[in-house]
């Protein structure tokens, strides 16, 4: 199965239509001014270990990140079985209930502007989680995806004390209301995986892929000929709290 | 001098034989409230954390305040038997081996409530047995159960005479040990570069001192009730030199902490946290300046020093703030620093449905502060006792001019 990335600019065509297409075709496709599909990394066959060919991440433009819109959030709860995609939780306070992605809303207060963005786990280069947990269940995939092994975490919660983007989220109850491919439960630490068991079958994120409004891309950083890559290259971008030298695999453009 | 060559005489220790119905008492008193401690922390983990105070924005609560008191108590406990085996203060000799027990069982204490409180209490031989060496945890979970390794060692070396000549060199590694333990406690928070609350190397020394005079005050305490409650002699002397001694502790640890705010006030980027602390009425405010500054401070040290408070009751009074200051510093320190908000793009505001840019709200819930206050019956049982079954206490630290 091919790789498929969609453009910023995806104007009101079907992105199903447009994954179909793009896995039918080869190499890259102008479909119409403005919108672009790339075939790119291949579904890494199972079995396979993850490489360091990859590192995968997240181009989020705030400007086109709509107010009020939490399409990418429901998204991410559906397919990984957290908040509304889960019948869990129903004890949990709501300040106690995990949230792998969020919206924030951001405003200057000098010069009163405000934007939104989703904001989840930064898939640092350098990730502090890392290097704070004791029994390093807190890892980092060579392809540079952060992720917490369940069946190693003690629930000391370090990481989320150490993760400068309160990305991290503390299962406070026995849960039973799970995805197959997503276990999660209590007394254990998680977050967002940047939906790894869809990129190693060659899908695009959920919370990308549900994004109507063409805010999120998601590529291969290592790969200069990626649409991420080439976008990051000829935009300016940030990272969010770029003054810890993180590296992260999340970037920002118009904050 | 008189006073010196006194004490190098031999000590006599005795298990504690003389009791009455109150040292029973006090010990199932204590054995009730460490059973509790672990019904709290079965209902917890039954549960999950959900039954807690505890969110996704507190993520360490009330027993991390108390797990991380006992365990910089304990550091501090062992300081009685370094003066006297490190700093050879003959007059100090004597206070060694409770010395060493006290801070063994503070610390037993502390860990139980640490580990009582993980998410996954089951997984502590995960714990034990898969080690990622660039967390400062990793080097704690090492350096916590070395240091009972090491400090049993140095009892031995106190109760096994032939062993009395590694007694010095069993002690300068005790000492040395508790040093690198407590470095290691403070810089938990001081690695952490996330939160502006922390984020400071200075946590490391604050955390050295501030041990030292909790575990200085629990030891007066302790030895003060073994001596009262078995009708043992316990002279002025003994005690004048240890709240002295306190009293300069309280006060080194209140210079470290008026460095580590003084320093970050000086950092525009630090005023949010400072003034959240410092100034804005919150809670944490309270706690720091009446809790630690004037009562746990400023007023002990005071007892301690002036000629006007002689007796014994200014002595307990006078600890018990100091243990007052030393658990308002670590609320403030633990939960204050996760209550201020993280700067995730500077200079904005934001808001969010997981309470971005808010105060994060934390109310203690009852069973954490039983399982909290198990850590500190297991702690004082333990010791109390071990000295009615093993000889750690004088038959008499009377005054020389008494004995």
């Amino acid at each position: 199965m091919s790789q498929v990335k969609v453009e910023f600019h995806q104007a009101d065509l079907s992105k199903r239509k447009l994954l179909k297409a793009a896995s039918l075709g080869g190499a890259a496709l102008a479909v119409a001014p403005g919108i672009k599909l790339f075939q790119a990394a291949h579904a890494k066959p199972d079995g396979q270990p993850v490489t360091d060919k990859n590192r995968w991440g997240l181009l989020i433009d705030v400007n086109r990140c709509a107010d009020g819109c939490n399409d990418c959030v429901d998204a991410c709860q559906t397919e990984n079985g957290w908040g509304s995609g889960s019948t869990d939780e129903q004890n949990s306070r709501d300040d106690q209930k995990a949230q792998w992605i969020r919206k924030v809303s951001v405003k200057d207060p000098q010069t009163r502007r405000e934007f939104n963005m989703p904001v989840m786990c930064q898939h640092c280069e350098n990730p502090p989680c890392q290097d704070v947990c004791p029994t390093g269940a807190s890892f980092q995939r060579e392809d540079g995806i952060s992720m917490v092994d369940r069946h190693i975490c003690i629930g000391c919660r370090y990481c989320m004390m150490a993760c400068p983007y309160k990305a991290r989220s503390f299962v406070h109850e026995a849960l039973s209301d799970q995805r197959a491919h997503q276990p999660r439960g209590k007394g254990c630490v998680e977050s967002c995986t940047l939906c790894a068991h869809r990129v190693d079958k060659g899908k695009i994120p959920a919370c990308v892929e549900s994004c109507q409004h063409g805010a999120m891309l998601f590529g291969d950083l290592n790969d200069p000929q990626s649409p991420i890559s080439t976008k990051l290259a000829s935009i300016p971008s940030r990272q969010l709290r770029e003054d810890l030298k993180l590296n992260t695999g999340v970037r920002y453009t118009g904050i | 001098m008189e006073s010196k060559m006194a004490m190098t005489k031999k000590t006599a220790y005795e298990t504690v034989s003389e009791h009455g119905l109150s040292y029973w008492l006090v010990l199932a008193v204590l054995a009730a409230v460490t059973g509790i401690g672990f019904l709290a922390a079965y209902y917890m983990e039954h549960n999950g954390h959900y039954v807690t105070g505890m969110n996704n924005q507190i993520v360490w609560g009330l027993p991390h305040v108390f797990a991380i008191f006992l365990i910089i108590a304990a550091s501090g406990a062992l300081n009685v038997a370094s003066v006297g085996s490190v700093f050879g203060k003959v007059e100090y000799k004597p206070l060694g081996r409770l010395s060493g027990l006290l801070a063994m069982c503070l610390l037993v204490g502390g860990l139980g409530v640490l580990v009582l409180d993980l998410g996954r209490p089951d997984r502590l031989i995960t714990a034990m047995t898969y080690f990622n060496m660039k967390s400062i945890f990793t080097w704690n979970i090492l350096l916590y159960t070395g240091f009972l390794g090491v400090v049993g060692l140095y009892m031995m070396t106190m109760f096994i005479k032939s062993w009395g000549q590694y007694t010095k060199a069993a002690g300068t590694a005790a000492f040395i040990w508790r040093f690198v333990l407590t470095t290691g406690t403070g810089s938990i928070f001081g690695f952490l570069v996330a939160r502006q609350g922390y984020d400071a190397a200075i946590l490391a020394p604050l955390f050295i001192a501030a041990s030292l005079s909790i575990g200085t005050a629990i030891y007066m305490l302790v030895l003060m009730w073994i001596y009262k409650s078995t009708g043992r002699d316990l002279g002025d002397e003994v005690m004048t030199r240890l709240k002295r001694l306190n009293a300069v502790l309280a006060v080194a640890t209140l210079f470290f902490v008026a460095v580590y705010h003084l320093t970050n006030l000086y950092i525009t980027q630090h005023h949010g946290v400072q003034g959240f602390i410092l100034v804005s009425g919150s809670v944490y405010t309270y706690l720091f300046w009446l809790g630690q500054v004037l009562l746990g401070t400023l007023v002990p040290v005071a007892l301690f020093w002036s000629p006007s408070f002689t007796g014994r009751s200014s002595i307990t009074a006078g600890a018990l703030l100091i243990i007052l200051g030393g658990f308002s510093m670590l609320y403030v320190v633990i939960i204050g620093g996760q209550a201020y908000p993280m700067d995730l793009i500077s200079g904005m505001q934001v808001t969010s449905s997981f309470y971005d840019g808010e105060i994060a709200r934390y109310t203690p819930s009852l069973p954490e502060l039983l399982l909290g206050l198990g850590g500190v019956a297991f702690a004082v049982l333990a010791t109390l006792f071990v000295v009615k079954v093993l000889p750690f206490v004088p038959q008499s630290l009377a005054d020389q001019s008494e004995a």
